[in-house]
């Protein structure tokens, strides 16, 4: 399972100042911590960055990797700073992640022939210009145009992260068990099977503080069994670390918890915010 | 062969809540099925039509609005005894609009009194709205349902900022509560377990998933009521299995089809008929999907609605 570290990210205060003013010192702190607590790969999230995109990747990507020697992901929209950052980006430690390219035709157009000229990995997100995927299929038909775009430019499949689009549990309680079953069908569609990737804490988006560890935790053990290969989480969550470890909520959280959790996740049981409770 | 005809098999029954005492009260919900799928279950309890009035006239109204009630604002009681002896009205919803803190910002001892005079009037069930503003709502309703007590009013409407001071006045006086929620199933459900985590009986709760008019987002609601039904029924939620009240008559009077004179829009007919048209047409459709108790406005438009449910629930 390839874990992919998210803090550093433009939208926490300390690592935007750090990004802002190139103070190494936050930045590779974080990103030591992080690899320390078990992460494979660092998410490198900027921002769209659109002063000094191409600048600031190319200072970041190396500053991280003189301290922390994992491969990074790439996380903007800025295509210009995409490029600097795979410049910069040093592969000894395996290749580097576009995060990300969606089922549109320009951003297929836009970012897959950069990841085919570098040869890197590229998360695909299944999303179309046409409104979110309704359910699996419409997340594998979306899969396939960024397949066949792959196959177009010249982009080995195994390059590919196919992400299914985690959304928020509370307001859209149908897509979680719909991103399981995506994840599934994701490794019919190629042989060897496609590989897929999430954004986890997604599924906790407006969930009260003290619920967000338990649907990250049980969401994450019921892809990892649907057969999913990656995914951008926050390694310094002790608790959700020794799911990762034990693969068994259980041992973290009570059991008719971790039971309630997977049926609401199912869709067997209506959200709210204190379902535990009842 | 016989065809076998396909039927949905239930767990759960929408819970039955008795509002008002004596003979007349009323009593919704019961049902094992979708909305008048008698074929497959219990429909339950015939809905219940409640008919908006208000503590003082309205600053405008609408015509059809107008023709029916010019003669009766500004006298609630009056009003109220009116629906029940002369359009025989099934109930009465006693809107304070009066305390409104943006309009005359009426004091709760003012809207007590006012409850007073309506109960004194009538015998028929009383639903208590406040003005829904959530900060007044919990001193008005409070005030309300200590004047009200022994009448097994329906009161509300209970939100997240004040459910707790309106549930521990309707627990404490005997009356029933309407839970509000924003056109969202999944915040229905949580002020239900707020509320029962209160010490509030769910078998006493009324869910309000917010009402919308034929034309600004009736099929949301349409939605909302039906996902909620679902889990009540399909799921067994215990949460969800209160009956449902739209309060049609605080949407539907708001928009520009029922508002907009002759003069205006002349290929659009007769403004008055254009106003019962299309209450009726929203409350039919809240019907079908699942509500048992709906505020209404026009004596026209409740007419069509009751022969309607004549004809669905033979």
């Amino acid at each position: 399972m390839l874990l992919i570290g998210e803090r550093i990210n433009v939208i926490t205060k300390v690592q935007r100042e750090a990004m802002k003013n190139r103070d190494p010192k936050p930045i590779q702190e974080m990103a030591v911590k992080q690899v320390k607590a078990g992460a494979n790969m660092l998410d490198i999230n900027i921002g769209p960055a659109e002063d000094d995109g191409p600048e600031l990747m190319d200072w970041i990507v190396k500053t991280i990797q003189e301290v922390a020697q994992v491969p990074l992901c790439l996380d903007t929209t800025n295509l210009a700073a995409i490029k600097a950052g795979l410049k910069a980006h040093n592969n000894q430690w395996g290749r580097a992640v576009i995060n990300s390219t969606s089922g549109e035709t320009v951003r297929l157009n836009t970012f897959m022939p950069v990841a085919a000229e570098f040869q890197c990995d590229i998360i695909g997100l299944c999303l179309s210009g046409s409104g979110l995927p309704a359910d699996a299929n419409d997340r594998c038909a979306i899969a396939v145009d960024i397949m066949t775009k792959a196959d177009e430019v010249g982009l080995p499949l195994d390059h590919i992260y196919l992400d299914p689009l985690v959304l928020m549990l509370n307001g859209n309680q149908e897509h979680a068990q719909h991103c399981i079953h995506a994840v599934e069908m994701f490794q019919t569609l190629n042989d060897p099977p496609m590989k897929s990737v999430v954004g986890l804490s997604n599924i906790a988006n407006t969930a009260p503080a003290s619920m967000k560890g338990i649907l990250t935790a049980v969401f994450f053990q019921m892809l990892r069994d649907a057969g999913l290969t990656a995914a951008i989480i926050d390694t310094l969550e002790k608790d959700f670390m020794e799911v990762v470890q034990t693969r068994n909520p259980k041992m973290v959280y009570r059991s008719d918890h971790v039971e309630k959790t997977e049926r609401v996740i199912r869709g067997e049981i209506m959200y709210a915010h204190s379902f535990l409770e009842v | 062969m016989a065809v076998e005809i396909l039927k949905e098999k239930y767990t759960g029954k929408v819970n039955t809540v008795t509002i008002g005492t004596g003979d007349k009260a009323m009593t919704v919900g019961g049902a094992t099925a979708l909305p008048f799928h008698s074929f497959e279950g219990e429909a339950g309890n015939r809905p219940m039509i409640a008919y908006e009035i208000l503590d003082m006239p309205p600053e405008d109204s609408p015509a059809a609005q107008k023709e029916a009630w010019d003669a009766h604002w500004g006298d609630p009681a009056q009003w109220a005894r009116y629906c029940q002896n002369e359009l025989s009205a099934k109930a009465v919803a006693l809107r304070l609009v009066s305390t409104d803190p943006d309009g005359k910002n009426a004091g709760p001892e003012d809207a007590a009194e006012t409850v007073k005079k309506v109960l004194a009037a009538i015998d028929i069930p009383l639903i208590i709205l406040g003005c829904f503003k959530e900060a007044k709502d919990g001193q008005v309703l409070k005030a309300a349902a200590d004047a009200a007590r022994g009448r097994n009013c329906l009161i509300g409407k209970a939100q997240e900022e004040n459910y707790k001071t309106i549930a521990a006045a309707a627990i404490s006086n005997g009356h029933k509560l309407i839970a509000f929620s924003n056109l969202d199933f999944n915040l229905s459900k949580q002020i239900n377990i707020l509320l029962t985590q209160t010490g509030f009986n769910i078998n006493d709760i009324v869910i309000d998933p917010t009402a919308s008019a034929l034309g600004y987002g009736l099929e949301y609601t349409y939605s909302v009521i039906e996902r909620i039904r679902a889990a009540g029924l399909v799921q067994n939620d215990a949460m969800m299995q209160p009956p449902m009240l739209l309060d049609l008559a605080s949407v539907v009077w708001k928009v520009k089809e029922v508002k907009a004179g002759e003069d205006q829009l002349p290929e659009w007919g007769n403004v008055s008929e254009r106003g019962t048209h299309w209450e009726a047409s929203t409350a039919v459709s809240m019907l079908t999907a699942g509500a048992e108790i709906l505020v209404m406005s026009s004596p026209k438009a409740v007419q069509a609605v009751e022969k309607t449910l004549d004809q669905l629930m033979k």
